[in-house]
């Protein structure tokens, strides 16, 4: 890519944070407040691990990325 | 904007929240804002139609998998494997992977070295003008009202999943798209994919993990699959010893040499929709590497479409049918496994996430269909028989106005599908005419110096007119299948191999024909375009694992150990 420009990683990495954020933050909810109908496996809490991990994916490619700092 | 959101929140057959909600419109704002960042780096013709030419082979190689990882692809394979069980997997594995590496391999030199700008335009330089406008003509044509046919379906999709109007889908995807695709051209649309390409993993990859929880294991799975339908459900080749031991009603000849040789080697080496991303590398190194990026991701591909597929088969409590049966009883289709299993697993967050990959595979597929479209419009339609004499200036914005008409046309051919669904399978048959014979003129173009402009153009235009031909005989009279597909029971995929088949030698056999009665171009002006008259440069003194060979042979011996393994 071009000198100044924000690589697509950036852009992936906002992605994800925001996703992760609120999938974890809605996991959180979750494990307080068990639905009504809880999908299957509920008790293995997905939504927390898996938005924790896309969180910190995120996080590292957004700073790794960032477009201030150079590659 | 209220009511949007009523139309929203008047769901089906899953139940959004909030937190969804946000995770969708987040991804609408967020394709919007890269669209509008990168407008001021699309001033140029190179900008413009092939994003400057400096994606790296990371960039290019998802991207070409992701303009071809539409979600009717994910939700129709998943449905396809419930069906048919592991079978499918054929149009993963053998139905793409030898035709990449081969594009990567022997195809992109001279792609890349010939400078051109699309597929017609390769054709132009080694066969000349009648060729590339034959195939510019058509493969524009057919381009629109493929996007057109993917957008009704996607708006129908999310009518049954999620209870959304179809007017509302339509026309929030497709001006999402045309915004992006007309601000910052192929760059914006390569940038989206691969996040696409991302969120379609990080949204769809829960299912088979979870699944595979639920169900014990891959031991167990096939244990259960066997009960519920047939152990052949769970292997790759054996069932296709002969038409009628598989549920597909296809032998293993018309897989290798129809699927795995011509429709294959057609789409993926000369569909300008895949092979414009690969145009885009920076240089011939990454454009070189990227098919053999795609091709990799390509093989795991199976893991969030098939597994789920099978998933389903074992573990949903109903049985699901076709499209006629379910609506007759009320049940559910083949088409709704993905959706469903989905639903199973994932509560609010995951469900969003997993929705936005859906649509985010449904708008990767129409940007990569109206990206194309717009460059083969500009230079291989207006420019070549219009206007030949513009400045780079009014093409690009030629490019951006071309980008808005083809978005429109598509809706237009949403709405004539959605009055006549029969157009459906027209489109589809009439798209399938085209992409064998094609192969047939560029790989004889590029690999044999003998071939000749009269050779290419007459061989192009008999393989299509030969398939046509063969498809309406058969509309006209069911029993010359025996004929065309070799059997009376070949089921419809077995006869769009074999017609593909006998297309590309028709195509073959009247190109060499041709070419031995015209005269031949002189090898001096072949330079770039035509193997043993190229001088490809060298990749210098590079180490053997960044070397492209090296990688398409891990790649080669991943796929050969994934069939025995799967036999």
């Amino acid at each position: 890519m071009r000198e100044g420009s924000i690589s697509i990683w950036f852009f992936i990495g906002i992605s994800l944070l925001v996703n992760g954020a609120l999938i974890l933050a809605s996991g959180i909810w979750e494990v307080f407040h068990p639905p009504q109908t809880p999908p299957v496996l509920f008790e293995l809490h997905a939504a927390v691990w898996w938005g924790a991990l896309l969180l910190l994916v995120g996080i590292f490619y957004s700073i790794r990325f960032t477009p201030s700092r150079k590659s | 904007m209220m009511n949007a959101f009523a139309v929203l929140l008047a769901t089906k057959l899953v139940h959004l929240a909030p937190v969804d909600l946000a995770i969708i419109v987040f991804y609408f704002v967020l394709v919007l804002a890269i669209g509008w960042y990168l407008r001021g780096l699309s001033k140029t013709g190179e900008d413009f139609f092939l994003a400057g030419r400096e994606m790296t082979a990371w960039v290019a190689g998802l991207s070409f998998l992701s303009a071809n990882l539409g979600a009717l692809e994910l939700m129709g394979w998943a449905a396809a494997s419930y069906q048919y069980g592991i079978l499918a997997i054929h149009w993963y594995w053998i139905g793409a992977i030898p035709a990449m590496i081969f594009l990567g391999i022997v195809m992109m030199p001279f792609y890349y070295i010939s400078k051109t700008h699309s597929v017609p335009g390769y054709l132009k330089l080694r066969f000349g003008e009648s060729s590339r406008a034959l195939s510019a003509i058509c493969f524009a044509f057919m381009t629109v009202l493929m996007s057109g046919i993917n957008m009704y379906a996607m708006a129908l999709v999310m009518k049954v999943v999620l209870g959304w109007d179809i007017h509302f889908s339509i026309w929030v995807s497709s001006l999402t798209v045309a915004i992006y695709v007309a601000l910052g051209g192929l760059r914006s649309a390569i940038f989206n994919e691969v996040l696409q390409f991302v969120l379609i993993w990080a949204g769809a990859l829960l299912i088979p993990i979870l699944g595979l929880i639920e169900a014990g294991g891959w031991g167990p799975l096939k244990a259960r699959i066997a009960m519920n339908a047939s152990a052949q459900y769970t292997h790759v080749w054996s069932p296709l010893a002969s038409f009628d031991s598989n549920p597909m009603g296809i032998h293993w000849t018309g897989i290798v040499l129809g699927l795995g040789f011509v429709i294959s080697f057609g789409y993926w080496t000369t569909d300008f929709l895949v092979v414009q991303r690969v145009l885009a590398a920076k240089d011939l190194r990454s454009a070189k590497m990227a098919p053999i990026i795609g091709a990799a991701f390509k093989m795991l591909v199976p893991f969030i479409v098939i597994l789920p597929g099978l998933l389903g088969l074992a573990l949903l409590p109903m049985k699901l049918t076709g499209e006629t049966a379910a609506l007759a009883s009320g049940g559910h289709s083949y088409n709704e496994v993905l959706p469903l299993m989905l639903a199973r697993y994932c509560g609010p967050g995951l469900l969003g996430l997993g929705i936005t990959a859906l649509i985010a595979g449904f708008m990767s597929g129409m940007a990569g269909n109206v990206s194309a479209f717009t460059t083969v419009w500009t230079y291989d339609i207006y420019r070549a028989l219009m206007n030949k004499s513009a400045s780079d200036e009014h093409y690009v914005k030629m490019g951006r106005w071309t980008t808005i008409l083809g978005v429109l046309i598509s809706v237009g051919t949403a709405y004539l599908v959605m009055s006549f669904a029969s157009i459906m399978d027209y489109v589809q048959a009439l798209f399938s005419f085209f992409i064998a014979p094609l192969f047939g003129t560029v790989v004889l173009g590029m690999l044999w110096k003998r071939a000749t402009g009269p050779g290419g153009f007459w061989g192009l235009l008999a393989g299509t007119l030969s398939s046509i031909g063969m498809w309406m005989w058969v509309k006209m009279d069911p029993s010359a299948l025996r004929f065309v597909a070799l059997s009376p029971h070949a089921k419809d995929m077995a006869e769009n191999m074999y017609r593909a088949l006998w297309s590309w030698i028709v195509c073959v056999v009247v190109t060499v024909l041709v070419s031995y009665m015209t005269q031949p171009k002189p090898e001096s002006e072949l330079n770039g375009l035509v193997y043993g008259a190229t001088d490809i440069p060298s990749e210098g003194a590079i180490a053997l694992y960044a070397r492209p060979v090296f990688w398409a042979v891990v790649v080669g011996i991943g796929f050969v150990v994934l069939n025995i393994l799967f036999w």
